[in-house]
């Protein structure tokens, strides 16, 4: 072959290969709208069961705590078991500033939204605090670590007492009398009796905008020149060190972000229920568990893998209870019959290939393989 | 005055004389060999000079600017590259990648900037793309650009981490073995890319070479270590007649 040919022939793969992976990208967006879409015109006519639509918000959460646990466990390559504290400090640093904002915004999604930069702020800050110290082990060691942190800030947060009152704001350790609050006063934050009376403002809307937002931010993050830095860290840390790159700044970025983004799916937490308390089952470790079995069946460094894992065994304990009384009673079983299958075979070379040749949109656009000259 | 001097550098490792009062002066441009037996202490000294190891005595300059207590990424903004002797690739990005890696500290753009895809990331993105595929095409691996660096074959990735190296801008490139495992054929393909690297971009190379006829080819200049300690240094012609060599390293 002469050189042009050779060259123009590059030209045309390299392209191609660049069309595909827009492609992959847009498709997850537009997977995104499409389902916002269908969902809601289903609820509007009426064919979705309540029990159904009170799962929409949490499995938006799992889907956002999924895809953000996956840019520490797949992209940066450390094991973290205390994605649910993060979780847990966005949810109370959230629902704590609705409640002592309610009076000053009038506006409802304004202050849900600066609830959730709030949350994702304070989150964000909390990965980088328990990051300095976690980042620089490695391993088992860290995932451990990172499990104690996890478990401190839900007891922190459970010895917690903030009030407010017209001198300001109170903070103590101790009890709510401690406090010393003004006739006036309010308890914002009641130790293990947590936050009530937060609005209910989490909308399947704004969740699904979040979860659209979290995988933008994360998706252009890998592709950028930052992401690149961190998985070439995760690849080999002494070859990155040897071409300049700063090791603890981008570990730090990473984790930081993931944590903001596991603050962000808390603050959507809180402003779904009435009554906001922090648990062993909802910010323990058993949610940290549960958040990366997510990202180990979706697939390690797989963010859109992770999102579809999240959702589908959120779904499938309700799904199992309307099959047939059997499989209802049995449907633990079931489940982990599920887990084991997806364990087994949603990560095999085999699988990813069958899944490229059916599911790809890529692979319908192709044009048909050129006939050797 | 040299590019990299090294004066007295010396280490232990418990017991164990890795490298022992190792000096080396080596000109801006040169192409310089390192030669010794196995266990001689050669990669070690590359441990040395690029802040892997901290030395036990000695000092090393690189153009005329203490870097002896450098961290391995201040070694390496100041100006020293290397490749490793067991390959160092990233291993699941693309060849691509791994040369744009190499690129991250001298084109900048801000991670926000990343995020939310500003103008200057596009901007920025194209003159790493350009930049990377330059310096593949010197490795003649601009046809595998999209290739997950693990699937390349074993000669390849070799290439691939020197072009690594190449992109984060060095005064010194540092190479370890650069040859190991490679077939006569593609080892005289590499030889003949390192002196265009060396005539092209002006660069100043320090390479180890196991072979001794092998650097005899390109290297104008030798340092024979055996033992942590040099044996001799000097022209190569002078190096390779001396009998000292004769007897230590080719043995009888
Ligand atoms: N981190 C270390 N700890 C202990 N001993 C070490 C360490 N690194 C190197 N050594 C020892 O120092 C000596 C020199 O090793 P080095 O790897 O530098 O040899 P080399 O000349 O590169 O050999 P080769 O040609 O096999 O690559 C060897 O005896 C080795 O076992
Ligand atoms: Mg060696």
């Amino acid at each position: 072959m002469d050189e042009l040919a050779y060259a123009t022939e590059k030209e045309g793969m390299m392209k191609k290969l660049r069309i595909n992976k827009i492609i992959r990208n847009y498709t997850t967006y537009a997977v995104i709208l499409a389902v916002y879409v269908i969902v809601n015109w289903m609820i509007q006519r009426g064919s979705i069961s309540s029990l159904f639509q009170g799962l929409l918000i949490p499995l938006c959460i799992y889907a956002v705590l999924a895809a953000s646990l996956n840019l520490t466990v797949g992209i940066l390559g450390e094991l973290s078991l205390g994605h649910a504290g993060f979780m847990c400090v966005g949810a109370f640093s959230g629902a704590f500033f609705t409640q002592v904002t309610q009076q000053i915004f009038t506006n409802g999604y304004l202050r849900f939204f600066l609830a959730i930069l709030f949350g994702v702020f304070f989150a964000g800050v909390a990965g980088l605090l328990i990051g300095i110290p976690v980042l620089r082990l490695r391993g088992d060691y860290l995932a451990i670590v990172t499990l104690a942190f996890g478990e401190i800030i839900k007891n922190l947060v459970n010895v917690l007492y903030i009030g407010k009152d017209s001198r300001g704001l109170h903070i103590s350790l101790k009890s709510s009398i401690d406090l010393g609050l003004e006739a006036d006063g309010k308890v914002i934050i009641n130790g293990a009796m947590g936050i009530t009376g937060t609005p209910k403002d989490s909308t399947f809307f704004i969740s699904i905008l979040l979860l659209f937002v979290t995988v933008l931010v994360i998706q252009n993050f890998i592709h950028s020149r930052a992401g690149r830095a961190v998985m070439a860290i995760r690849d080999n840390r002494i070859a990155a060190e040897s071409i300049g790159l700063n090791i603890t700044k981008y570990k730090l970025l990473a984790f930081s972000i993931s944590a903001a983004f596991a603050g962000a799916a808390g603050v959507l937490y809180a402003h779904n229920l009435a009554t906001l308390t922090a648990t062993g089952k909802n910010f323990g470790y058993n949610m940290s568990i549960m958040i990366l079995v997510f990202v180990v069946l979706g697939g390690i460094g797989n963010i859109q893998g992770s999102m579809i894992a999240a959702i589908i065994l959120t779904l499938l304990p309700e799904l199992l209870r309307n099959v047939s009384p059997f499989v209802s009673e049995n449907r633990m079983l079931f489940y982990a019959l599920v887990l084991i299958f997806m364990m087994l075979f949603g990560q095999s070379p085999k699988a990813i290939q069958f899944r490229k040749k059916y599911f790809t949109l890529s692979t319908y656009l192709k044009e048909k393989p050129k006939k050797e000259v | 005055m040299a590019l990299l001097e090294v004066k007295n550098l010396g280490i232990s490792f418990g017991g164990l004389r890795a490298v022992n009062n190792f000096n080396i002066q080596i000109q801006e441009g040169e192409l310089y060999g390192l030669i010794g037996p196995n266990g001689a202490g050669k990669t070690t000294l590359f441990n040395l000079l690029t802040g892997v190891y901290k030395p036990g005595e000695g000092s090393i300059f690189l153009d005329g600017k203490n870097i002896t207590s450098y961290k391995t990424i201040d070694v390496n903004k100041a100006g020293i590259a290397r490749t490793f002797q067991n390959i160092r690739l990233f291993k699941q990005l693309s060849v691509l990648d791994n040369v744009k890696v190499g690129l991250h500290n001298q084109y900048h753009y801000s991670t926000l900037e990343g995020i939310f895809r500003l103008p200057r990331y596009f901007q920025i993105e194209k003159q790493m793309n350009e930049k990377a595929m330059e310096l593949l095409k010197v490795f003649n691996l601009d046809g595998y650009s999209h290739y997950k660096a693990s699937n390349l074959p074993y000669g390849q990735q070799r290439k691939l981490e020197i072009a690594r190296a190449l992109a984060t801008n060095p005064k010194l490139l540092l190479l370890d073995e650069p040859a190991a495992g490679m077939n006569p054929n593609e080892t005289a393909e590499l030889m003949e890319t390192i002196q265009f690297v060396q005539k092209e971009f002006h660069m100043t190379i320090l390479l180890i070479e196991h072979d001794m006829k092998l650097v005899a080819g390109i290297c104008e200049k030798l340092t024979v270590l055996n033992f942590g300690e040099v044996l001799i240094s000097g022209k190569t012609s002078d190096v390779l007649n001396d009998p000292k060599v004769i007897t230590a390293y080719l043995g009888e």
